[in-house]
């Protein structure tokens, strides 16, 4: 996990430091770990327990309490799905169903795959963090450089980060799946009605992942102290020098903690965004009709896609951003 | 854009010539382009003025005003002149007047998702993730343990738990209150196991040759050392609470919430009282947020992010 652990198995005195990496940073997050599988296990068990009941006295069955707990953990439809049923679920959906299908003759992806919701929510969840990010450092180097548009625009864009804008997603769906333009593009052929379907979620995703780049990139362009300016100046160099050499390097380590919070948001922009508005693929619409059909286990398993690919995208955030801080010359 | 000036070589009049160019181009063409563009211009010069010339808290309080109230008026403009959809983009004047005609909805939503819905579940699981952190920070094991943990919860999206916990807890506020329990536990308990860490060694060893008690440490010089960590807890916190209650009413309530009519409404494509719910909305966000900020800068006022001025 940590750096410690790379150059590890090789000698004797790395061999204890790797265990004294285990003992300290290990260890403990598997405890924590297994503790909370194990509430999960007794709440489902507690939770479950009154269906079989309800059943052993309506079918006059007997019952030892053991049975009953096997029982309170494997049900079809239960209160709550303990851990291995998740997972067992999460594997039929991905690995056990194909992922590519046949139909009306041709090859399309399979809405039973959970891999395929899960392309339909990260594909514009990243296309709009791209656009979001890019848009939001253009606005960050404006602030850092003109005056007004500092006191014009960062308090709105500071504001912007106590409410909760993620109620807008829905007019945004519809807004733009009624936009003239759009539809027209359609009906003309340029795009499909997929990536019609794309664009609302996209938008949304870029939207949630603006303000905190602008925030964070306006902190780490400001953040070169005044005597590094003042060396600037006394090599006479122009604003587009002190920026490219100085400001936009010491930005560099403010981006990557934005960007780790706003993909995070992204995503979750980018679920929202099918929800109100009945998408059919995607995470959030397996989350949907899994809450219409009562599917529980459906439910968790879309859940727990999702936390993987918040996971997946936060993690490979963090390894770029150690590569890049490397590559810079950061030492830790 | 000064700076590209400078360097040009160029006399100062010559931005304020493009603009009037620009906005000459655009008459020819379409007159309400240009109406548009002079009303963005002139704005854009006051602020400039105000900005580069005036300081002090009028100017920093005067300027983004007039940038707000510029937006306002240019969406009047553009939805009024452009004839857009009310379907794509209602005026601010159509919103308003919806907010004024439908207060007594607006005001029924707003006990029912903030006041109910939020504020329980934001004060319950702020109030557990604390007495949590409290526990925590007894063994080091566990704050080892639960601070990896937490942050990787912290980042997931927990808002997807909504239906589940709706299934449970039926379609009332306490559904939702769960949904805002959920989300902004974990925030908060890494916040506070960092704040109760934020006391130096010297200040602890200064209560331990006092022979204080870990009760009277813990209350005279840990927990006013974690209280700048326990704000920002709290702030982050105030946005988390309003989005689960909002969102998780979009998986089944009462026929009353702000979420509830945002989906309804936006059925009936009535887009001025989505608009208007989402109005209330981020006041309601930033009126949380500022109520929050005013008692940190009250009891945290010690703290070198709270001093003002030189």
């Amino acid at each position: 996990m940590s750096d410690a652990t790379v150059p590890a198995m090789f000698g004797p005195k790395s061999a204890a430091r790797w265990v004294g990496a285990v003992s300290g940073a290990v260890l403990p997050v598997m405890a924590v770990v297994a503790a909370i599988v194990a509430i999960w296990y007794g709440g489902s068990v507690m939770m479950n327990r009154a269906w079989t009941l309800d059943q052993i006295e309506r079918r006059g069955l007997e019952m030892t309490a053991m049975e009953i707990v096997a029982d309170a953990m494997n049900q079809e439809r239960p209160v709550l799905p303990t851990p291995h049923q998740v997972f067992a679920e999460l594997w039929d959906t991905t690995v056990v169903e194909p992922v590519m299908r046949e139909r009306r003759g041709t090859l399309q992806g399979n809405p039973r795959n959970l891999l395929f919701h899960a392309y339909h929510t990260l594909w514009p969840t990243i296309l709009g963090f791209g656009v979001g990010t890019f848009l939001g450092i253009l606005l960050a180097v404006g602030i850092v450089h003109s005056r007004a548009m500092d006191m014009s625009v960062m308090p709105w864009a500071i504001a912007s980060q106590t409410i909760p804008i993620l109620a807008i997603a829905p007019i945004i769906v519809v807004v733009v799946s009624n936009l003239p333009a759009l539809n027209n593009a359609v009906d003309q052929g340029w795009i499909s009605e997929d990536t019609k379907l794309l664009v609302p979620k996209a938008l949304i995703s870029s939207y949630l992942s603006f303000f905190p780049v602008v925030v964070g990139m306006v902190a780490g362009l400001r953040s070169p102290q005044v005597s590094d300016l003042d060396l600037m100046r006394t090599y006479s160099a122009s604003r587009g020098q002190t920026f490219w050499k100085l400001r936009l390097p010491a930005s560099v380590p403010f981006l990557f903690t934005s960007l780790k919070v706003s993909i995070a948001a992204a995503l979750v922009g980018t679920i929202v965004a099918e929800l109100p508005t009945g998408a059919r693929f995607g995470l959030g619409a397996r989350l949907l009709t899994g809450s219409y059909y009562g599917q529980t286990i459906q439910i968790w398993s879309a859940l727990f896609m999702a936390a993987i690919c918040a996971a997946a995208l936060v993690i490979l955030l963090g390894a770029l951003e150690k590569i890049v801080l490397k590559r810079m010359g950061v030492r830790p | 854009m000064s700076a590209l000036v400078q360097k040009a070589g160029l006399p100062g009049w010559a931005l304020p010539a493009l603009g009037a160019a620009l906005i000459a181009l655009a008459a020819v063409s379409d007159t309400r382009l240009a109406m548009i563009l002079a009303v963005w211009f002139g704005a854009w010069a006051l602020n400039a003025g105000l900005a580069n010339r005036a300081s002090g808290a009028g100017a920093r309080l005067a300027v983004p005003v007039i940038f707000g109230v510029t937006l306002l008026v240019l969406w009047e403009l553009a939805v009024q002149l452009y004839d857009i959809s009310f379907v794509i983009l209602p005026a601010p004047s159509a919103i308003w007047a919806r907010m004024i005609s439908e207060t007594a909805t607006l005001w029924a939503d707003f006990q029912q998702t903030i006041l109910k819905g939020a504020l329980a579940g934001y004060v319950i699981g702020c109030g557990a993730a604390f007495l949590a952190a409290l526990a925590v920070d007894r063994s080091g094991f566990l704050q080892r343990g639960l601070l990896p943990v937490g942050n990787f919860i912290a980042a997931l999206p927990i808002v997807g738990t909504a239906p589940i916990f709706v299934m449970w807890f039926g379609f009332g506020w306490q559904s939702k209150a769960a949904v805002v329990v959920a989300m902004v536990f974990f925030p908060m308990l890494v916040n506070c196991v960092q704040g109760m860490k934020a006391s130096d060694a010297m200040q602890r060893d200064l209560m331990r040759t006092y022979a204080a008690s870990y009760g009277q440490t813990l209350l005279k010089l840990r927990l006013p050392t974690a209280l700048p960590f326990v704000f920002n807890g709290l702030k982050i916190c105030t946005t988390l609470a309003l989005i689960g209650a909002i969102v998780a009413e979009f998986f089944g309530s009462p026929t009353v919430g702000m979420g509830f009519r945002i989906k309804i409404e936006m059925g009936r494509l009535a887009m001025d009282m989505v608009w208007a719910e989402i109005a209330v909305a981020a006041l309601a966000g930033s009126l949380f947020y500022g109520l929050v900020a005013l008692i940190e800068s009250r009891l945290t006022f010690w703290h070198p992010s709270q001093r003002r001025g030189r």
